[in-house]
């Protein structure tokens, strides 16, 4: 029996759909069976990030309204064998689905795979309770923003009060230089304030923008930060120890113009 | 000390401490489930219910929602009008 891991935020944009496509890929590469399912009915974006848009047939509410089987609407990935696509439908809404069928839903799906990914859309509504209805597991994304960090708050007390238990961190879009300079919350402060375990910290990184136009996620390139530190993460999910990746910068400008003229931190 | 530090005005609060500190009083009252004006509300009608009893210091009052280690705190601060006689000792 596998697992049901939803990935969830509160707030939009910060990562949640990058985080899923690049998780799964990870693990999937670790030799795992895994399904990726968007459930952001209306607004589905999980397909292109992976690659996968032209390939559509059925969708997650056509599997629901038992249109069609399970697996006729699971997409198979270009890359990797043991990893699939459940698309979001684009012309519906999130009311489309509710959670007792999404319950329903990953119940099946984890009986084959080894790992369900769930990819949540923004907000606290039905797509939201519909997301982590069936979830084992969540993994919290959230940006070193006040904003973010408010929402994933929030999120992380809903959750709670769905007697999901401890979910987990990732801090995305980091930027090292700005934590540096004191102006960006780092990762020490993210935990502390909101009390729940780190599961990775994700840099702020441009091969992300690069592979999302290719739709090919960040952790198939070997000399992208952000996808060394996704596959780290997913190795962290299969249970395995891995210390979290030096992001430290030590040579900017004027850290390189103080070695020049011998004015160094102590 | 850090020259380049003092340089680029790092004697002012870094955008972090303040993003910190901000997030810390927005999440106790999220947490809480209490609006500031609900505060304002509950302030109101504990002026008037304590009034019947004895003399407060309305401007002085003070409502505020607390985060200690592992708890929330409600904590009101009621500075109470004591007349000079009242505590001269006899
Ligand atoms: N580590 C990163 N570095 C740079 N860009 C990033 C990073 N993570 C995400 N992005 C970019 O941020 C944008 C939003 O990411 P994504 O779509 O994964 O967020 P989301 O949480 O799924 O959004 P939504 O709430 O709309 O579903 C994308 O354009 C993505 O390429
Ligand atoms: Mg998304």
């Amino acid at each position: 029996m596998g697992e049901v891991i939803v990935v969830t935020s509160g707030k939009g944009g910060v990562g949640k759909t990058t985080t899923t496509a690049n998780l799964g890929t990870a693990l999937a590469t670790l030799g795992y069976k895994v399904v990726l399912v968007d459930t952001d009915i209306g607004l589905r974006n999980l397909d292109v990030v992976m690659g996968l848009e032209n390939r559509i047939v059925y969708d997650i509410v056509d599997v629901v309204e038992g249109v069609c089987k399970i697996k006729q609407a699971l997409i198979k990935d270009k890359r990797y064998g043991s990893l699939y696509l459940l698309p979001a439908a684009q012309t519906k809404d999130k009311t489309a689905i509710n959670s007792e069928q999404m319950k329903q839903l990953c119940g099946e799906l984890k009986k084959d795979f080894d790992y369900v990914l769930i990819d949540c859309p923004a907000g606290i509504e039905q797509g939201f309770k519909n997301a982590i209805a069936g979830a084992d597991k969540a993994i919290i994304v959230a940006t070193p923003e006040v904003s973010s960090v408010r929402d994933a708050d929030r999120i992380i007390g809903l959750l709670e009060a769905a007697e999901m238990d401890s979910p987990k961190l990732v801090i995305n879009r980091l930027r090292p230089d700005m934590v540096k300079r004191g102006d960006m919350m780092d990762i020490d402060d993210m935990i502390e304030i909101l009390a729940i375990d780190l599961l990775g910290v994700v840099p702020e990184d441009e091969t992300i923008v690069i592979s999302t136009n290719r739709g090919e996620p960040a952790v198939t390139d070997k000399n992208s930060k952000a996808g060394e530190a996704y596959r780290n993460i997913a190795r962290r999910i299969t249970g395995e120890n891995v210390p979290l990746m030096n992001l430290t910068i030590e040579n900017g400008f004027f850290q390189k113009l103080k070695k020049l003229i011998g004015l160094r931190d102590s | 000390m850090d020259i380049f530090n003092k340089m680029f005005g790092k004697n002012n609060v870094s955008s972090k401490t303040v993003a910190k500190e901000r997030l810390r009083l927005v999440l106790v009252h999220d947490r809480a489930n209490v609006s500031p004006q609900l505060l304002e509300t509950l302030k109101e009608e504990l002026i008037k219910v304590i009034s019947k009893y004895t003399e407060i210091d309305n401007s002085a009052l003070e409502v505020s929602i607390n985060n200690s280690e592992h708890s929330v705190v409600l904590v009101a601060n009621i500075p109470i009008r004591v007349r000079r006689s009242m505590n001269t000792v006899c």
